[in-house]
């Protein structure tokens, strides 16, 4: 697999890695390397540095794309990369090709050239729409998803191209629109468009549209060390929670205020009102507060609770399930230190894939082809 | 229920999942030629036909649902009783029929049933069976129940959306569900490949929380690297200014980011400052963020009088990065969203008419479809039991007398 992706697409290539595809990274002579999305999301990969500007560069990777089996890359429409990656031609060289071009929003239609680094994707694709206040700006996720969002469907476009080949021998162009793989993260808030006729808004910090009253509930509740997620939801599952925190608060000595008096049994936070929700948050209030994120994390699972803390990478970076797991890797960086990475995605029959640093004979032919 | 040759004409999915995690993974599958069937029971309903709204005319009910309905268009809808040892032997016949098998309970529970993947895999020895949950399959907190909506937070993505000194934000429902979906598909479409190659089926184990870290597999690295935290930073980005979002004329608003000093130029010529762009102080990245309120004022007076999509076509025109902030509403009238065909219309018997979405992708020789509304609970069951797993009228109607397809 040959990946000549920017960083619209450098996750496409880093997960089928990570199920063994055999990638080799093309990056110009000069280009930066040194950020660590670049490290993050191509290690795995075999890295080669190829000029393909230009008609040597040309050659090179026709050259290369003759063999391979899939080449993924981030072609700008009407720009030279366009050329570079023309699947006409690249096809002609190699009918088995399979070429997954990954752009803002497609190869064609009417803003297939218009120019979306992550911010202007998150703001096509609607999911700017959905996050900040509601009387607040539109916010993206401050570390860009657009791009991983992108990424993901590629994966799943470039295999679903390969298992058509195992049936007609025959190669074919893969078209991802980031803007259209945003639309995924939006769960299904198009269908209240669609059939209820309203359009679903920023909710902020708060959960509302839940309650009859118009009451909203509070999503994210300070702690001792940062914030948790906690929601007061009903049915058998809300039942359990709710029941489980006041048996908590009350083991701890918290006072319950009008906690104590509800019957968990029957409560149903469709008709609460705005007053009721408020005076069950505060002790609710307290009770978080005086706990720290580790904490309520643990209590709740042993207590089979809903709700998480809101992590930072320092505490996703030492939760011991995924320290259990074997999520992280440790392997040796370029420049010799050993560096810890996010490893594959799944378990394959109970083993996860090991990351590795692969060697190989490409970088030869890189050069053979551009010295003719 | 596909016409023509697709990519994955005759590939054979039995779901045994609710929600989103596990049957948007078939969704995906079944729109580019898959036989997918969606396994649910008339007394355990997948959750998302009852619990979640929007429903036709307002009014809940078991086929009204739209929820359940966009996730599950174009498989086919039987119900099993798996509390019935004859609901068993008929859901185990689907999974010896199956090329895939996709469950999304909680670790242990489809063990217990009698269908986990040792049992499958002993009757049909090249299925591949893909487990998705919060947690994985193994680990101190496997056994975790959760919403995704609460595994975001739990994964990094809510603490990093905010204001630098406000509360993280909710991210739109089950956000991470999706990912754990999109790669969920990328492990079963490897593991297709890897039979076709092999004979050997596979076991998946994807934990959705595992799956939602490789969308900050950068800031993770960063930790480890030099234990610094990624923290929320509105719609700042380190390497562009300005890059932020504006309100417009109405309700619109502009999202708008500069990657460059010359581009920055652009910008001012745009918006009719060109005193800013002639300004040296403001010729440089550093300068651009030191000047940042200066910026937003000078944007935010501009995007006051302006249409949001037209002023996004302004910048483009001038070469810049722009984008207008797209409501749910406005996904359906984007011009290049209507030009992909992302959103296709098909008939369901209860709901109507109902826009369906295609995944993110085309394929110019096998172009898949939406190719049938989402199904009415059970209605296939005759279809799938007798013409798919081959029971003829008398064992049809025995299991059905029994009990296992209720």
């Amino acid at each position: 697999m040959l990946d000549c992706c920017g960083r619209l697409g450098w996750l496409a290539g880093r997960l089928l890695a990570d199920l063994g595809a055999d990638v080799t990274k093309l990056e110009a002579p000069d280009s930066d390397i040194s950020s660590v999305d670049w490290s993050a999301l191509n290690v795995n990969k075999k890295l080669v540095r190829a000029d393909l500007t230009g008609s040597g560069g040309q050659s090179a990777l026709d050259e290369i794309a003759s063999t391979a089996d899939i080449l993924l890359a981030t072609p700008h429409p009407g720009s030279d990369d366009a050329g570079l990656f023309d699947y006409q031609r690249l096809c002609a060289i190699n009918p088995r090709l399979i070429l997954v071009a990954i752009t803002p929003f497609g190869l064609t239609g009417p803003k297939a050239c218009w120019q979306a680094s992550d911010i202007e994707i998150m703001a096509a694709g609607g999911a700017m729409g959905l996050a900040g206040e509601p009387d607040g700006a539109p916010l993206r996720v401050s570390a860009p998803q657009s791009y991983a969002w992108a990424g993901g469907q590629a994966a799943v476009g470039a295999l679903t191209a390969l298992a058509a080949r195992w049936r007609t021998g025959r190669g074919q162009l893969v078209d991802v629109s980031a803007q259209a793989a945003v639309i995924t993260a939006l769960a299904h808030a198009p269908t209240f468009v669609d059939i209820a006729g309203t359009t679903p808004k920023r909710a902020g910090a708060f959960m509302t549209g839940r309650s009859v009253a118009g009451a909203k509930y509070r999503v994210f509740w300070p702690c001792r060390d940062g914030f948790v997620n906690f929601i007061l939801y009903g049915g058998t599952a809300g039942r359990r929670t709710n029941e489980q925190l006041v048996a908590w608060m009350r083991e701890q000595g918290f006072d319950l205020g009008p906690l104590a008096r509800i019957d968990w049994a029957r409560f149903d936070p469709t008709r609460a009102s705005q007053a009721e929700v408020d005076g069950m948050e505060v002790p609710i209030g307290r009770f978080i507060g005086s706990l720290s994120k580790r904490e309520f994390l643990e209590g709740a699972h042993r207590r089979e609770m809903l709700g998480y803390p809101v992590s930072n990478t320092a505490d996703i970076a030492t939760d011991p399930q995924l320290e259990a797991r074997g999520f992280w890797q440790d392997i040796p960086a370029r420049d010799g230190r050993t560096e810890r990475h996010c490893g594959a995605f799944v378990v394959v029959d109970g083993v996860r894939p090991p990351l590795v640093t692969r060697t190989g004979q490409i970088q030869r032919v890189v050069e053979k082809a551009q010295k003719t | 229920m596909t016409a023509g040759v697709q990519a994955l004409d005759g590939v054979k999915i039995v779901e045994f999942g609710s929600y989103a995690a596990g049957p948007h993974v078939g969704k995906m599958l079944a729109n580019f030629g898959a036989t997918v069937v969606h396994v649910e029971s008339m007394s355990r309903p997948d959750g998302f036909r009852m619990q979640y709204p929007p429903y036709k005319d307002g009014k809940p009910g078991m086929n009204a649902g739209g929820c359940f309905a966009y996730f599950n268009d174009s498989k086919y809808d039987v119900t099993v009783d798996l509390k019935n040892p004859e609901g068993i032997g008929l859901a185990k016949r689907l999974a010896d029929w199956s090329d895939i098998v996709i469950e999304n309970m909680r670790p242990g529970v489809i063990d217990r049933l009698g269908l986990g993947y040792g049992e499958l895999r002993s009757s049909n020895p090249r299925v591949i069976m893909l487990s998705t949950c919060n947690m994985g399959q193994t680990g101190p907190r496997a056994d975790t129940p959760g919403f995704g909506s609460q595994l975001s937070a739990l994964a990094g993505m809510c603490g990093l959306t905010g204001e630098r000194d406000g509360p993280p934000m909710l991210l739109y429902g089950p956000y991470i569900d999706f990912i754990a979906s999109t790669l969920g598909a990328t492990a079963v479409l490897a593991a297709l490949e890897r039979r076709q190659r092999t004979g050997h089926g596979a076991y998946l184990d994807v934990s959705q929380y595992e799956c939602g870290l490789m969308f900050l597999a950068g800031p993770m690295l960063q930790f480890h690297r030099s234990s610094k935290i990624a923290e929320r930073a509105a719609n700042d980005d380190p390497d562009a200014a300005p890059h932020g979002a504006y309100a417009c004329r109405g309700e619109g608003w502009i999202a708008l980011s500069c990657w460059s000093n010359e581009e920055f130029s652009r910008l001012c010529g745009a918006i009719g400052r060109t005193d800013l762009a002639r300004d040296s102080g403001l010729a440089t990245l550093a300068g651009r963020k030191s000047a940042a309120t200066l910026i937003h004022h000078a944007l935010a007076a501009w995007a006051h009088d302006s249409n949001a999509q037209e002023a996004a076509q302004l910048l483009q025109s001038a070469g810049v990065h722009a984008h207008s902030v797209n409501s749910v509403a406005e996904l359906f009238t984007d011009s290049q969203l209507v030009s992909r065909r992302l959103w296709r219309r098909r008939r369901h018997p209860v709901i109507g008419d109902q826009a369906y979405c295609f995944p993110a992708f085309e394929l110019s020789e096998t172009p898949g479809d939406i190719t049938a509304s989402g199904p009415v609970l059970g209605a296939d069951n005759e279809r799938v039991f007798r013409d798919f797993l081959g029971l003829n009228e008398d064992e049809f109607n025995s299991a059905r007398a029994k009990g296992a397809m209720d």
